[in-house]
C-alpha cells in the first residue's frame, strides 16, 4: 500500500536536499529572530503606550538605542570572533572620565583630553586582547578582572582628584563647543529632533556589516570564532585578529564615552556598570552565537533597538522601570533558545 | 607512463625529504630517527596505530613544529618553517583530520579562507563562489549551493573540499591526515580516487592512515611507525599487502591480546581464539612460529 508513496521526487533538483520555502530561508538568517522580536515589541508598545506613537519620542527611543548600538556593533564582532568583553560598559565611563579630568586638571583644550582618552581606550582594548591571546585564559575571566579594575579606578580616581563622585563640568572650556558639535549635536527634520549619534550608529553598523561580509578581515573574524585552530592552520593571524577586535571595542567605547560626555558636560564615575550585559544580550538577541563563529552586525543593531524600545516603552507606558530587567532576562533566554535551534540545524548531518 | 615519470624524478631532488628527523617535547620523545621522502607523482603512506607519532610527523612537515633533530629538505634545500603559512608558500599543504574548516561558514568562504581573492579592499565574491563551485565540480562534487555551511556536508564531501582547496592553491605536496578514518567504505573509496587523481596531476602525496587496506592500493612507499620510531620503510615492490597488515597489526601484539582475552574467560575466550587465528595468518610476515592453539 505504501508502495505508491515512493514516487520519484521531482527531477533536476538534487533528491537529497528538500526544498526550502522563502520564509524558511529568511529564518535561516542570523538576524531573523531579532527582526521578528523587534516588530512584535514595536507593535506592542505602539498599542499600549500612546506617547510611543509620537515621532519625537520615537526619536529618543532611537537615541537610547544608539548609545547601546554603537557599542553593540564592536561587541558583536568580538563575539563572532569568539571572545567576550565584560569591561566594555565601564570602559565607556573610563574614557569619558579620562577626557574630562585630563582636560580639566591640566587646563588644556578639551580636544587634548579627547585624544588622551582615545589612547587610553585603545590601550585597555589592547591589554584585554593581549592577555587573552598570550595566556589562553577565557576572555570572560580576563575582562571580568579588567571590569572590576576599571570600575575601581573610575570611582577612586574621580574621588581622589575631584573629591566628588562625578567629573566637573567642562562646558566652559576651550574646544568644548566644537567637540560637542562633533560628538553630541542634533538636527531637526520635519519637526522631529534627531541626535547625530543615531546617524553614527547607522554608519558604524553599516561599516561593521561591510567588514564582516565583504572583506577579508570579516572572513577571518568568522573563522577565528568558528574554529581558531582551523583558522591558524590556513594562515589566519588569529592572535592579531583577536587583539584588533578588543581594540575595536576600545575605539567605540571611547566614541560612546565622548558622546555621553559632550551630551551632559559631566560624567558620573559609577556610570556604565551593567551596560556590558546589555551589549552582550543585544548581540545574542541579534543572532550572534555565544560560542562565536556566527552572527550579524545588523542583527545586533536590531537587538540594541529592541532594548531601546523596551527601555523607553516601559517609561512611556507608565510602568515601573524595574520591569526592564525582567524583559532583559526574558529576551536573552528566548534568543538563546532560538540560536541553539539554529545552530543545531546548521551543524546537522555532520 | 608512471615509470617514466618516476625516472625523471629520480634525478631531481624529492619534493620533501626528512632525514633522521626526531622531535621531543621536554623529556618526552615523540618521534625519533625518521627518514621519509616524497617526489612529484608519488604517494608516500605513513602507517601507524594511535600514538605512533603520525601527528607529530605531520606537524613537522606542515611547519607547525620544527624537528628537534635531523634535517628537513624541500626540493633539495634545507628548511626551517616558522609557521604553516611558510610551508604553504613552498607548496606544502596539509588537509587535517579535523579538516581545518569552520562548520558554520559557507563552503566558498571555507574554500578561500586564508587565500581570499580581493578586488581592492573588497572580497571578489562572485569569482570565489564560481571558482569554488567549478573546482568542486571538477572533483565530482555537485553542490547545489556553495552558500550552505560546510558543516552540512558529509565527511567525504568535506574531505574532498579540503583536497580540492589545497590543489587549487598550488600545492605541490599534499599531506592528508587520516582522510579515510571517519568515513564509510564507499566514501573512503571516493577519497582514495582523489588521492590517485592528485598523484596523476603530478602532486606528491603524504597519506597518513592506520588502514593498510587503504594505503596499499595507492601508495608508492610505506613508512611504518610504532611508538615514535620507524619499524620499516618500503618501496611498493618490497612489500605485500599482507606483510604490511602484519607489520601494522603487530602479529605478536595480537597474540598478546588473545592471551589476555583468554584469561578473561567466557565469551572473551571465543574472541581470543579468533584473534589467535588472525595472528597466525599474519604470522608469515611477523615471523611468529605456528604454535597452534596452545600458546605454551
Amino acid at each position: 500500500m505504501s508502495d505508491t508513496i515512493e514516487a520519484a521526487p521531482p527531477s533536476r533538483l538534487d533528491e537529497r536536499v528538500g526544498r526550502k520555502s522563502p520564509l524558511a530561508r529568511l529564518f535561516a538568517r542570523p538576524e531573523a529572530g531579532a527582526l521578528a522580536g523587534a516588530i512584535v515589541i514595536y507593535v506592542f508598545f505602539f498599542a499600549v503606550a500612546p506617547s510611543f506613537r509620537n515621532a519625537n519620542s520615537f526619536s529618543s527611543v532611537l537615541y537610547v538605542s544608539s548609545t547601546y548600538g554603537l557599542m553593540v556593533a564592536p561587541v558583536a564582532l568580538l563575539m563572532i570572533g569568539g571572545e567576550f568583553d565584560l569591561s566594555a560598559g565601564v570602559a565607556v565611563t573610563s574614557s569619558a572620565l579620562c577626557a574630562s579630568l585630563f582636560a580639566f586638571e591640566f587646563t588644556t583644550n578639551v580636544w587634548v583630553g579627547v585624544l588622551v582618552a582615545l589612547g587610553l581606550s585603545l590601550t585597555i582594548g589592547f591589554i584585554n586582547g593581549w592577555i587573552v591571546v598570550k595566556t589562553g585564559i577565557p576572555s570572560f575571566l580576563v575582562t571580568l578582572g579588567t571590569f572590576f579594575m576599571l570600575q575601581g579606578i573610575n570611582l577612586a580616581l574621580t574621588q581622589t582628584i575631584t573629591n566628588q563622585v562625578a567629573s566637573p563640568s567642562i562646558s566652559d572650556m576651550q574646544g568644548f563647543s566644537s567637540a560637542q558639535k562633533v560628538f553630541a549635536s542634533s538636527f531637526t527634520v520635519g519637526g522631529v529632533n534627531i541626535r547625530t549619534s543615531i546617524i553614527y550608529w547607522i554608519v558604524v553598523t553599516a561599516i561593521a556589516t561591510w567588514i564582516l561580509l565583504r572583506t577579508r578581515v570579516g572572513n577571518w573574524i568568522f573563522s577565528v570564532g568558528g574554529s581558531a585552530p582551523s583558522a591558524r592552520a590556513v594562515g589566519v593571524p588569529v592572535g592579531r585578529m583577536k587583539i584588533g577586535l578588543f581594540m575595536a571595542v576600545g575605539l567605540l567605547a571611547w566614541f560612546v564615552g565622548m558622546i555621553t560626555l559632550f551630551q551632559f558636560n559631566t560624567i558620573q564615575s559609577g556610570q556604565g556598570i551593567g551596560n556590558e550585559f546589555i551589549y552582550i544580550i543585544s548581540a545574542v538577541v541579534g543572532g550572534c552565537l555565544l560560542t562565536g563563529g556566527y552572527g550579524s552586525a545588523v542583527g545586533a543593531a536590531i537587538g540594541a533597538l529592541i532594548f531601546g524600545m523596551v527601555n523607553q516603552g516601559i517609561i512611556y507606558a507608565g510602568w515601573d522601570p524595574d520591569w526592564f530587567k525582567f524583559f532583559l532576562g526574558a529576551l536573552l533566554l528566548g534568543a538563546i533558545l532560538l540560536n541553539t535551534l539554529i545552530r543545531r540545524r546548521a551543524e546537522a548531518h555532520r | 607512463m608512471t615509470s617514466t615519470l618516476e625516472n625523471e624524478n629520480r634525478t631531481a631532488a624529492p619534493l620533501v625529504r626528512l632525514t633522521r628527523a626526531g622531535k621531543h617535547y621536554g623529556t618526552i620523545i615523540a618521534l625519533s630517527d625518521i627518514t621519509l621522502e616524497v617526489s612529484a607523482g608519488e604517494v608516500t603512506c605513513v602507517l601507524g596505530d594511535n600514538g605512533a607519532g603520525k601527528s607529530t610527523l605531520i606537524k613537522i612537515i606542515a611547519g607547525l613544529h620544527q624537528p628537534s633533530e635531523g634535517t628537513y629538505e624541500v626540493e633539495g634545500t634545507p628548511v626551517a618553517f616558522g609557521s604553516p603559512r611558510e610551508a604553504l608558500e613552498r607548496g606544502i599543504a596539509t588537509v587535517y583530520q579535523d579538516l581545518a574548516v569552520c562548520p558554520l561558514m559557507p563552503v566558498w568562504r571555507n574554500f578561500f579562507l586564508g587565500n581570499e581573492k580581493r578586488k581592492g579592499l573588497r572580497l571578489d565574491i562572485p569569482f570565489m563562489r564560481k571558482t569554488c563551485k567549478d573546482e568542486l565540480l571538477a572533483m565530482g562534487i555537485d553542490l547545489r549551493d556553495v552558500e550552505q555551511p560546510i558543516g552540512t556536508l558529509s565527511g567525504g564531501e568535506r574531505q574532498c573540499v579540503a583536497i580540492s582547496r589545497a590543489v587549487y592553491f598550488g600545492a605541490k605536496v599534499l599531506i592528508l591526515d587520516e582522510p579515510t578514518a571517519a568515513l564509510g567504505v564507499k566514501q573512503s573509496g571516493v577519497v582514495l580516487k582523489y588521492i590517485i587523481q592528485a598523484r596523476e596531476r603530478g602532486l606528491g602525496v603524504i597519506f597518513i592512515t592506520h588502514n593498510p587496506h587503504h594505503a596499499y592500493p595507492v601508495g608508492d612507499r610505506f613508512l611504518l611507525l610504532n611508538r615514535g620510531r620507524s619499524i620499516g620503510y618500503y618501496e611498493k615492490d618490497q612489500v605485500t599487502r599482507d606483510e604490511l597488515t602484519g607489520l601494522m597489526a603487530g602479529g605478536s601484539e595480537l597474540e598478546e591480546l588473545s592471551h589476555e582475552l583468554e584469561a578473561a574467560g567466557g565469551s572473551a575466550a571465543a574472541a581470543a581464539a579468533e584473534l589467535e587465528e588472525d595472528a597466525e595468518e599474519l604470522g608469515t610476515a611477523s615471523h611468529q612460529p605456528h604454535t597452534g592453539n596452545s600458546p605454551a
